[in-house]
């Protein structure tokens, strides 16, 4: 099979960048790297949309929900307030600091709030439900019937930062070298058509999901509608908040591995179910493929998704688009590029290539107990 | 009885010149239309008594003869065309129902030709099937929610064990299946051709309501075997023979109304597959008479899945008419792990022809709103949807898929692949290609093994071309193009239609 579809890098068409590094330790360091090595990507870009991730970067609120909202104007904003004043306890919230820059066009206003939902307006209601789905359900409501009102970002201790220009302009903007971070991911977007939104540009986040997506999908509309079921309402028109939404489905609320919901969506081919030589998992990938068959992720992509405690790199099933990844130490590094690894990390102790559908996972040491942080799957592509 | 007022509907033209006098023709037609005057030492023809179904025309050894419409027609008229003087003439002489074979052939509007398909361009490359895999294996069945499952670690190494269960699924290599013909309706050498090609091909075919023929067993893992109102060839070892079991409730080519195999019609052989005495009529009631609402059908459901141990998918087969979302929603919370949908182009080997011209809804319009409806209700999973309903080329299959079938029956199709012209006569039992007859002398014509060959080769070329639709689409699974919409788009549809079906016009974007 990986003759047939191994990394066929040679027909990728150049699109998006995407670019993530990790210290699996757990120690925070500055934007500095993650804004060097997507601005080393700037050509995979066309200045319509760049954006950047971060966990570790708010340890004073780490135990709050920390909303970034973009408005257009501002009644949305107070609409938007006033809501957010019913269902949630807010402990603190402020414009998000920004630097001026002239080049950037149609900046909203950009606000962050950290909160907790409101235990009493929790108990009158019929239904019990956990924090994360409060979360879901009112990041859904603003974002689907408040107009001009976006959450971009609802994590904890983390934070998305993201807007139309290029990688350069967006961190410049949003002060990305000041921030610390375990985790940073960042994306220099190419998109065919012409956006003005901000909200449009990547990296998408619910709760501490973040996903970083090189790619289009082929298989968006039936994803799209069977995310529908769960109570996921895809109101961006993108096909990375499909992503979003499986991975939080999947992971989060079906208590999937993070390998095995990589291969979900990104299934193994029936022959190579049939040559894994345990039967049990054998039958368990057979089983995953016939009932997640509507989370498959269909046509070419490379994505880069993060959560509090780990970062998972994942190609198509045919490896239509670039991914590399490195580690160094307790690094590692995945993107679009080796050179927008190599320009912040010079001498990696080794580089290589993710096979197709076979997902890269860089798990937090203290979370995985595990001495060795990154998983190739298989363990075979070895440099 | 004098002289039919009506004249003939096809010209028969024989080339003199050609003509060896062989009478190949004078014997093989099963509609007495060819004679031979030995004293005059002429072959000639009544036109009046031909059905069109070509057979003579292509046994001919010297491409001697001729049959084209007989295009003689009465005054141009736009409400009483010949067709319909024809049928009030039919019914003046005798009285009684007009009756027809295969699927409708009047006017209705083609959803599927007002369908057209999205390819990948640039951002998004096109596969080729012929270099990379492009899978279609889909499975028929109820599926659960969500997959749980545990691990053990074991020499440094997850040990993964389900601890969900799949209930049964049917696996098909290509999302095709053969639509349900009963022994009786079809003659068993068509049944054997279909049989051996499902079995081949990895795909199934369905027994229709005629029993199973012993004949047939070798391939009954291959079968899904029909329940329906007549309840005949029904029995322990018949359940538990086959892949799946099919409660039929309706057809597209007729619903609302029963089946009616007549006496002389059952022989020896369809007498035994059927369980009843040798040359009494075979009547299927209109309802089934143990099912007069839902909750019926629930306990038909589980006595039948009690039956076969929960082993085998049981599954229900309905005419799509216009409630059919909701009775579709109440056959799956009813238990059914899969709802076959007939649309009102399904053909038949007997219908009255009002019925079939008249009764139903199309099966695009029926997919789309069952496939809407189960959405919306959560339980899309809980059963797989198949369509059903004249089915003519891998585009409509495909097209169904992506308003969001699991698979589709074909029918007639395969019968033309095994020779048939369409002439709608299958209710005369005299079919000259030896498909829809019982009589010896005509059934033989079809070699099954030539027969199985050809249905298989109908699969297969449905199959690749899917595949090349597929890759062109930068899709590699046809279950990311399942109910995937958005790779639909209509050309002439208005605003409702396309509501109705779930997809934008042509020249609108993502």
């Amino acid at each position: 099979m990986n003759k047939l579809c191994g990394d066929l890098d040679y027909r990728v068409p150049s699109a998006c960048g995407i670019t993530g590094i990790m210290d699996a330790s757990g120690e925070l360091f500055s934007g500095d790297s993650i804004y060097a090595s997507i601005c080393n990507m700037r050509e995979r870009g066309n200045g319509l949309g760049a954006g950047f991730a971060a966990y570790g970067i708010y340890p004073d609120f780490r135990d709050f929900w920390c909303f970034h909202i973009m408005y257009q104007q501002e009644s949305a904003k107070e609409l938007t307030e006033n809501y957010l004043k019913k269902y949630f306890k807010i402990r603190h919230f402020e414009p998000i600091p920004t630097r001026k820059t002239a080049s950037l066009n149609r900046v909203p206003i950009l606000y962050r709030y950290f909160l907790v939902p409101d235990k009493d307006v929790q108990e009158k209601m019929p239904v019990q439900m956990s924090d994360e789905e409060v979360i879901v359900s009112h990041v859904m409501y603003i974002n689907r019937f408040i107009t001009d009102a976006f959450v971009f970002s609802s994590g904890r201790n983390m934070g998305i930062f993201k807007g139309v220009g290029h990688p350069d302009e967006i961190g410049e903007f949003f002060r990305i070298p000041d921030y610390r971070g375990y985790i940073w991911i960042a994306h220099n977007r190419f998109p065919t058509n012409s956006v003005g939104w901000w909200g449009g540009a990547h990296p998408f986040g619910l709760l501490d999901w973040s996903v970083i997506h090189n790619g289009e999908i082929s298989s968006y509309g039936i994803n799209k509608r069977y995310l529908e079921n769960f109570g996921y309402f895809c109101t961006l028109n993108t096909d990375t908040e499909v992503i979003t939404y499986l991975f939080d489905l999947l992971v989060r609320k079906h208590g999937i591995d993070l390998e095995l919901a990589g291969g979900i969506m990104a299934a193994p081919f029936w022959l190579q179910i049939e040559r894994v030589k345990e039967p049990e998992t054998a039958e368990l990938l057979k089983t995953l493929r016939i009932v997640y068959a509507q989370a498959l992720v269909n046509g070419p992509f490379g994505i880069i998704v993060a959560n509090q405690n780990f970062m998972v790199g994942l190609n198509d099933r045919i490896k239509l688009r670039p991914l590399v990844a490195a580690s160094k130490g307790s690094l590692l590094y995945i993107a679009s590029e080796e050179s927008a690894i190599r320009c912040v990390c010079s001498e990696p102790d080794m580089v290589w290539m993710p096979r197709a559908g076979e997902p890269t996972v860089c798990q937090l040491r203290k979370a995985s107990g595990r001495e060795k942080v990154w998983l190739k799957q298989k363990e075979t592509a070895n440099l | 009885m004098a002289k039919a007022k009506r004249n003939s509907e096809f010209i028969i033209e024989r080339d003199k010149e050609k003509c060896v006098k062989c009478q190949a023709c004078v014997r093989v037609c099963a509609n007495n239309v060819h004679s031979f005057d030995a004293g005059g030492d002429t072959v000639s023809s009544d036109p009046l008594l031909c059905v069109g179904c070509h057979f003579c025309e292509d046994i001919c050894p010297t491409g001697a003869l001729r049959i084209s419409r007989n295009i003689s027609d009465i005054k141009a008229n736009a409400n009483w065309s010949r067709e319909t003087v024809r049928s009030i003439t039919k019914q003046a002489e005798t009285g009684g129902i007009l009756l027809t074979g295969m699927g409708s052939d009047v006017h209705l509007k083609d959803y599927f030709r007002h369908i057209i398909l999205n390819a990948a361009q640039v951002t998004n490359p096109s596969i080729d099937p012929l270099r990379e895999p492009m899978e279609l294996k889909t499975f028929i069945g109820s599926k659960p929610g969500k997959v749980e499952y545990g691990f053990n670690i074991a020499g440094g190494r997850k040990k993964y064990f389900l601890k969900t269960s799949l209930p049964p699924q049917l696996m098909l290599e290509t999302p095709i299946m053969f639509s349900a013909m009963s022994f009786g309706s079809v003659s068993l050498n068509t049944l054997r051709s279909i049989a051996q090609a499902a079995a081949e091909y990895g795909t199934y075919w369905n027994t229709g309501e005629g029993g199973l023929p012993e004949e047939l067993k070798p391939f009954a893992n291959r079968a899904i075997v029909q329940v329906a109102s007549g309840r005949f060839g029904v029995d322990i070892d018949y359940l538990e023979s086959g892949a799946a079991v099919e409660i039929k409730i309706g057809q597209g080519a007729k619903p609302g109304i029963g089946g009616h195999l007549p006496g002389e019609k059952v022989s020896g052989q369809i007498s035994r597959t059927r369980m009843i005495p040798e040359g009494t009529d075979a009547l299927s009631p209109a309802p089934h008479h143990d099912i007069y609402s839902i909750e019926d059908l629930r306990q038909l459901i589980y006595a039948l899945k009690e039956a076969v141990c929960y082993r085998k998918p049981v599954g229900v087969k309905i005419a799509a008419v216009h409630n059919v979302a909701a009775i579709v929603s109440g056959i799956v919370r009813a238990g059914a792990d899969y709802v076959a949908i007939d649309g009102i182009r399904g053909g038949t080997g007997a219908a009255p022809t009002v019925i079939r011209d008249n009764v139903g809804i199309p099966i695009e319009l029926a997919i789309a709103v069952v496939d809407q409806r189960l959405r919306e209700e959560g339980i899309r999973h809980q059963a797989s949807v198949i369509a059903a309903g004249g089915f003519r080329s891998s585009a409509d299959v495909i097209k169904a898929i992506a308003l969001g079938a699991d698979a589709v029956y074909i029918g007639t199709a395969a019968l033309v692949a095994l020779g048939c012209h369409i002439c709608q006569k299958c209710y005369t039992g005299k079919c000259n290609w030896g498909i829809a007859t019982q009589d010896p002398y005509l059934t033989r014509r079809l070699n099954p093994e030539i027969g199985a060959r050809r249905a298989f080769n109908l699969l297969r070329a449905w199959s690749v071309e899917i595949k090349e639709m597929l890759g062109g689409m930068g899709i590699n699974a046809i279950e990311s193009l399942r109910g995937n919409r958005e790779q639909l788009r209509a050309v002439g549809l208005d605003e409702k239609e396309r509501e109705i079906l779930g997809i934008k016009h042509a020249g609108e974007t993502w």
